[in-house]
């Protein structure tokens, strides 16, 4: 499975649900990610029930605020 | 409108000369009104442009006084603006800039008790959110859907910034993309942390720019995208952000219909 997160490709042995995506990126703070999947938002209970396939988009969006709290994608 | 005075015709005359821009669209801005809340790293720059460009009235909305690590990114303000307040600072910088601006300022912290006067006290017509912490930014998206006001998110931190644009009926809002504060007893991570000085200044002009674009009514505005800047790998990247049918302010079936205040989550921050 090839896709692309937050538009660099990522690759995986087998097809990953959002959940396991998100493990696997390693994204700080996972619950408080926004997830879009190829342009449409995706429900967080919604995440393990949605399986990637080859060429999907995904975007991780961040609460960003100004020096204080932060979730961030490093 | 009265005509531009030769003063004027010289100062704006790098925007008469623009097409989109004209003797006109000077005259837009000049009777333009933008509140911006927060003269921190993002008002500053956003404040100072909006300003030399000749928007007739800024509001400038912040409780605080200058700090003397603000001065790293926050230009408005001075060595010797220490300890003033920071309204007062920022009016004296623009009033020294441009004397077409008239600065009103507001010496309080927003709230759902206040922000409605402040933002129909001169029925501003753009809002610039450059606060630094999430109560302000959800309470400022609410504020400007329920009155349907335009406005620019932004947020900075480290090496990163992003920024939107609402416009009523258009755009997807904050909400569309963030639903709700994470609750202030689960927040995981709880650190102050750093940023580079010039993001205020790579995502304020932004904010300037998309208010100045609103006030002409030129070009294509944020509305529908999330911009996102990583000053490291110098990538912007413009996502695609559709409305939220769901969103819980400007959905279907909105369950917020009144503005509240969210609690700060409460950190003990070394200084």
């Amino acid at each position: 499975m090839i896709v692309k997160v937050n538009g660099e490709n990522f690759s995986a042995e087998k097809s990953l649900n959002i959940d396991e995506l998100l493990a696997a990126v390693k994204a700080d703070q996972p619950e408080y990610v926004t997830v879009q999947l190829n342009g449409e938002f995706v429900e967080r209970a919604d995440f393990p029930k949605t399986f990637l396939k080859d060429g999907d988009e995904i975007e991780f969006l961040y609460f960003m605020g100004g020096g204080q709290l932060v979730a961030t994608d490093k | 409108m009265s005509q531009l005075t030769n003063e004027q015709l010289e100062r704006y005359s790098r925007h008469i000369i623009l097409e989109q821009v004209g003797g006109k669209g000077q005259k837009k801005i000049l009777s333009a009104k933008v509140l911006i809340i927060g003269t921190g790293g993002l008002g500053a720059p956003a404040a100072m442009y909006l300003a030399a460009a000749g928007v007739g009235h800024i509001g400038l909305v912040d409780f605080d006084t200058v700090d003397l690590s603000n001065l790293q990114r926050q230009i408005i303000h001075l060595t010797n603006d220490v300890g003033k307040a920071k309204t007062q600072s920022g009016r004296e910088t623009i009033n020294a800039m441009n004397p077409d601006v008239q600065v009103h300022a507001y010496d309080e912290q927003v709230t759902a008790a206040n922000i409605r006067d402040i933002i129909g006290d001169l029925d501003y017509d753009f809002i610039i959110d450059g606060t630094d912490n999430f109560p302000a930014k959800f309470l400022i998206n609410d504020a400007c859907v329920l009155m349907r006001k335009p406005f620019s998110h932004a947020g900075i931190i480290r090496f990163q910034g992003q920024t939107m644009t609402y416009v009523p009926d258009k755009s997807p809002c904050y909400r569309c993309v963030f639903p709700k504060m994470p609750p202030k007893d689960a927040v995981p991570t709880c650190r102050q942390a750093g940023v580079l000085g010039v993001m205020g200044g790579v995502i304020g002009t932004i904010q300037a720019t998309e208010a100045l674009k609103f006030v002409l009514g030129i070009g294509e505005l944020l509305t529908g995208y999330l911009l996102t800047y990583d000053a490291l790998t110098m990538t912007f990247r413009k996502i695609k952000i559709p409305r939220n049918r769901r969103c819980n302010i400007c959905g279907e079936q909105p369950t917020i219909t009144e503005l509240f205040d969210y609690e700060q989550p409460t950190c003990s921050f070394g200084r």
